[in-house]
């Protein structure tokens, strides 16, 4: 997943530094991710994993570095499972 | 006659509305020589209006968003120059509020507010960014315990006439643009140096000119979290709200001169509806749909504000935005319909029913923050945001 994540960070992140450079807690915001790339960010995540974000982890928080990313998206798939 | 027949009413809306008295004596002339408010902000200051945002332990009086809403009303009833200094002036005051209260410096500042009646102004506009403020092209050079801020500011608000300066800047030299952080100047700490005359259309009494900012002060003023945190959790919706109370004002005061001049020709016109009358009842519904808009956003703020997660959540954005770009779009029509109905006695100046004065006002809304670049973050944040359909949700 973390893979994924990174690949897709450096298709539509935008950011100015490489992908690969970063760390995984590092703060995307800081590195350089516009409010408008996160969502780029958000919808391709969406179709990789095929998935949808409620509402609720629409936020800054879910999407500030690639761990958080991973975590958020975990949440995902666990609830989806569960249910 | 006894005591308290002399003591004022201190309520706040008693307060702002003898503030209101001497910004509407004033407002003419304001506008007029595109000139600082100054005796509407003596009386905010004689009132002790600019600190009651402040929590009461650091000397304020807590005041509500609606609470403070309320008083951009009052005062854009009378003089929305006025009105929008001491909105721009309780935007930076939130910012503080929310997000100083760790500091030992900002809390020891928010005291001092209160005691001098401090007015604050904002320099968050940079030439070459474009009108986004949460991108920075200046960065904060930190040395030591000190700091040093050049920023080319085309626009600060009351600039020459605040006693502190909030600044945007990137963080340090090798930050990325919208890594930004908020520092406190006091007066005797920069310098500015005028850049661009504000002689405008409306809101000629901002005096909102451009000046190159060149500012040094202790680290310590520097705002403990990322500017980009303050934004989306304080300033977004206090600015919106606030603004939108100032237009509401506006508006509200251009219905009841219409009212005025409908209800003047009905006693003329012995039993007869008058022509206007009719479209009276039209934008007086504007003017309710207008208010319920504004009491829903301040309503949502004050219940994000008990859940931090829902303050950056991109449905509370979407709804922020959506109140500022219908209050600003809503004002226009309703100060056209009243002008229609006042007909030339509404569009000559100098009569009980003029509405000039109102009408380039309130053209500022649409451009403050403009609505083409609101709508553009709002169509981008609907890509992925699913839609609470519910009445009360």
């Amino acid at each position: 997943m973390n893979e994924t994540i990174r690949e897709l960070l450096a298709r539509v992140g935008g950011l100015p530094v490489a992908v690969t450079e970063l760390e995984d807690a590092a703060d995307l915001y800081a590195a350089g991710l516009s409010s408008f790339a996160s969502v780029q960010l958000m919808l391709a995540i969406e179709e990789a994993f095929d998935i949808e974000f409620p509402d609720s982890l629409l936020n800054r928080k879910s999407f500030a570095s690639i761990s958080a990313i991973e975590q958020t998206v975990a949440q995902i798939v666990k609830a989806r499972e569960a249910a | 006659m006894s005591l308290p027949a002399f003591a004022a009413d201190m309520t706040l809306g008693a307060r702002a509305r003898r503030v209101a008295e001497v910004a509407a004596e004033n407002a003419d002339s304001v506008d007029q020589e595109a000139r600082f408010p100054q005796e509407a902000v003596d009386a905010m200051r004689a009132e002790r209006l600019l600190g009651i945002q402040v929590p009461i332990s650091l000397g304020g009086e807590g005041a509500s968003t609606q609470e403070i809403a309320e008083v951009c009303s009052i005062l854009g009833q009378a003089c929305a120059a006025s009105a929008m200094v001491f909105a721009m002036h309780q935007i930076k005051v939130s910012s503080l509020v929310e997000h100083g209260g760790d500091s030992e410096w900002h809390r020891d500042f928010m005291r001092e507010l209160c005691a001098r009646q401090l007015l604050v102004a904002s320099a968050t506009t940079e030439g070459g960014i474009g009108g986004n403020l949460r991108n920075s092209i200046c960065a904060i050079e930190i040395d030591g315990d000190i700091c040093r801020l050049t920023k080319d500011a085309t626009v600060i608000s009351y600039g020459a006439h605040a006693d502190v300066i909030m600044v945007t800047s990137r963080a340090h030299a090798d930050a990325a643009p919208g890594d930004q952080v908020m520092t406190v100047f006091r007066k005797n700490q920069y310098t500015l140096e005028k850049t661009v005359d504000w002689d405008t259309l409306g809101m000629r009494g901002t005096c909102s000119d451009g000046f190159i900012f060149k500012g040094e002060a202790p680290a310590a003023q520097i705002f403990p979290k990322p500017f980009a945190e303050i934004a989306a959790q304080s300033m977004l919706a206090s600015s919106h709200l606030l603004w939108s109370a100032v237009w509401y004002g506006i508006a509200a005061d251009a219905v009841l001169r219409a009212q005025a001049f409908v209800r003047a020709a009905a006693r003329k016109a012995n039993g007869t509806t008058p022509p206007g009358a009719l479209r009276l009842a039209e934008t007086s519904n504007l003017l309710q749909l207008l208010k319920s808009n504004i009491l829903s956003g301040l309503k949502a703020y004050e219940d994000a504000k008990a859940e931090p997660d829902q303050l950056s959540s991109m449905a509370f954005s979407i709804a922020m935005n959506n109140v500022k770009l219908a209050s600003s779009e809503t004002i226009l029509t309703i100060i056209n319909q009243a002008m229609i109905i006042c007909g030339i006695m509404g569009y000559k100046n100098g009569t009980p029913y003029s509405l000039g004065r109102h009408l380039r006002d309130a053209h500022s809304a649409q451009l403050m923050i403009s609505n083409d670049r609101i709508l553009g973050n709002t169509s981008t944040m609907l890509l992925v945001q699913k839609p609470d359909t519910s009445l009360l949700g």
